[in-house]
């Protein structure tokens, strides 16, 4: 029982994950480049929520709108001000600008925020009981939100006309631009997406532990195995990733001392880079 | 503040400068030299500084040693270990493209910190280590602070030898090809591998040299010294504005970018104490936002790199 319980719970972790390891996917397969900031981003999606849902006492809905519309404006405001103009530049300077944009988000957070601990609610929710498993409305609320958002997502990348484009520039950047797609329009699209669904992973995230400003940062690990896991660039392959990582993480804890478990998304990013660097689904590779 | 206040306090701004020097030198061997992205400085930093620590404080029940060895031991021990270390993480990640070297080196120094912080038994864990010996101490008396900055100064100094001895040696062009062209670099024949490799250790061995005189400045070490995040970041930024590629613009980077820092808590310090906590945050922001300033309007830095010219044997 103990197993199908932490299996449970990884779905949860897992679900927080894929929806991060999307826009780290997408960025990194359409920009070429590892977004440092990712995490950080969601880290302030968590935080309007907590603006809109706890100190506004508005409703929950209209929180997670909210960051997910206002975090999506950042991403895309974000890469105007700097990233855009070093897309010219070595992709590595890209890398290390978006280092410096996560602790300046973090900085920011903080400074409007303060350094303590938040929770989105006070008092405490008791964990129902189906089948034997433990778990909180709250949670599962959590996982059917991320379905929805991954169902979303979806109809998104399948059926609109920019999302075809956005998986086009992933694959094969100057094969989507000779065939005339709008590079920058597909750019402005992927933070959009990217930061909103960072968004909603942060507001999962701050409602199943707490806010702190460098939550963000320590998820942005485990993101980024599930996103090399999935293949760079293919959403669906970080959606997979993200499960992958968020339940070998819980299960782990059978084996490891808990305090230990960051080190497992990492272990598993490092084995696939070293046997199949493209990832699970075939993507760009190294 | 008093003029023998002053002193103290110029005497302690040089002394951390010398210490952050020593680190963007070893930086830029991988990073300027090589364009290896090491996002992991804090981790090689931290293994010097309690590899001297262990080594040359007297044993202790409460962590692995300490051995009670001189302090020069204690310098090489570090060096030693962070070199190691730095070999172990080299073999597994630099085949890497480098965006994926940038992520497997956080991993590697979030890993290197978890286990400062939980193995008691080798670190004495949040606790750290106390009472690490102060070379020079009680040679001339009253002097000790000015003779300590002397030898940071002296290492700054064999440092940068080293490292411009490297720069002009074939191996050091080596490496340059390697970052401009790893292809061409493999195509005459150079393993880049290995060659990556070595700058990577000898990179991670002046970081770990740091970590050493740091933790015999200081006295006292625990993991929340060694912020991965903040601790890496600075060092970055040291060398970027400084000129990437130039050991000269790296130690100008560490004094000015140290300067600039140290500035802002001099302002802060003034502050009244509810905004305090919110205005060390600011200064995080400051230095991000001067690195994207740096990036924009000045991005090869203060003294660009540039590689010796070449010998024409007449």
């Amino acid at each position: 029982m103990e197993i199908v319980q932490l299996f449970v719970y990884g779905v949860l972790l897992g679900s927080i994950i894929a929806l991060g390891a999307v826009g780290v996917s997408l960025t990194f397969g359409i920009l070429g480049f590892a977004n440092f900031s990712h995490g950080d981003l969601m880290t302030f999606g968590a935080y309007i929520g907590f603006l809109i849902y706890t100190q506004l006492a508005l409703p929950f809905w209209l929180a997670l709108a909210a960051a997910i519309v206002a975090t999506a404006i950042v991403a895309v405001a974000i890469d105007r001000v700097l990233y855009r103009r070093f897309r010219q530049r070595q992709s590595i300077v890209l890398l290390i600008s978006s280092f410096g944009v996560a602790l300046i988000l973090r900085s920011l957070i903080q400074m409007i925020w303060g350094p303590d601990t938040r929770l989105y609610e006070t008092g405490i929710t008791i964990a129902e009981r189906y089948w034997g498993i433990r778990i909180k409305d709250d949670q599962l609320l959590i996982i059917v939100l991320a379905l929805l958002l991954v169902a979303l997502l979806h109809g998104f990348l399948s059926y609109t006309k920019i999302g075809k484009a956005m998986r086009a520039v992933a694959d094969n950047a100057d094969l989507a631009r000779l065939s005339g797609i709008d590079t920058e329009r597909v750019i402005m699209w992927t933070w959009v997406i990217g930061g909103g669904l960072a968004a909603a992973a942060g507001v999962f995230l701050g409602m199943d532990t707490r806010l702190q400003p460098d939550m963000g940062w320590f998820l942005l690990l485990a993101i980024f195995a599930a996103a090399i896991l999935g293949g760079i660039g293919k959403p669906y392959g970080a959606i997979a990733g993200g499960f992958v990582i968020g339940i070998v993480m819980e299960l782990s804890t059978l084996v490891l001392p808990t305090e230990y478990a960051p080190v497992v998304p990492f272990a598993i990013m490092v084995g696939m880079l070293i046997v199949r660097p493209t990832g699970l689904f075939a993507g760009r590779s190294t | 503040m008093d003029l023998a206040g002053l002193y103290g306090y110029l005497i302690f701004f040089l002394s951390f400068a010398g210490i952050y020097a020593i680190l963007a030198l070893g930086l830029n061997v991988q990073w300027g030299y090589t364009g290896m992205l090491n996002v992991g400085i804090a981790a090689y930093f931290a293994v010097g500084a309690y590899a001297s620590a262990l080594l040359t404080t007297p044993a202790s029940p409460n962590h692995l040693g300490g051995f009670g060895m001189p302090i020069a031991v204690g310098f090489l021990g570090a060096m030693v270990v962070a070199g190691l270390v730095g070999a172990a993480v080299g073999l597994i990640t630099l085949r890497l493209r480098s965006d994926y070297l940038a992520i497997a080196s956080i991993g590697m120094a979030e890993i290197i910190r978890l286990i400062l912080k939980n193995e008691d038994w080798l670190t004495h864990g949040v606790r750290g280590v106390v009472g690490i010996p102060r070379p020079l101490d009680g040679i001339i008396p009253g002097y000790d602070a000015l003779l300590m900055l002397g030898m940071i100064v002296a290492l700054v100094m064999l440092c940068l030898l080293a490292n411009q001895r490297s720069y002009r040696a074939p191996w050091g062009r080596v490496l340059r090809a390697i970052r401009d062209n790893e292809t061409a670099a493999r195509a005459m024949g150079k393993n880049s591998f290995l060659f990556r490799l070595q700058a990577f250790v000898f990179g991670c061995a002046v970081m770990g040299l740091a970590g050493a005189v740091y933790a015999h400045f200081v006295g006292f070490i625990s993991p929340e010294a060694f912020d991965p995040v903040f601790a890496t970041f600075i060092v970055w930024v040291m060398l970027i504005a400084g000129g990437s590629g130039n050991n000269y613009g790296a130690i100008l980077g560490a004094v000015v970018i140290w300067g600039v820092w140290s500035g802002t808590e001099i302002v802060i310090g003034r502050l009244p104490d509810e905004i305090v906590t919110q205005a060390g945050a600011m200064r995080v922001l400051l230095i991000g936002l001067l690195l994207q300033i740096i990036l924009i309007a000045r991005p090869e830095g203060l003294l660009p790199g540039r590689p010796p010219k070449p010998i024409v044997k007449p």
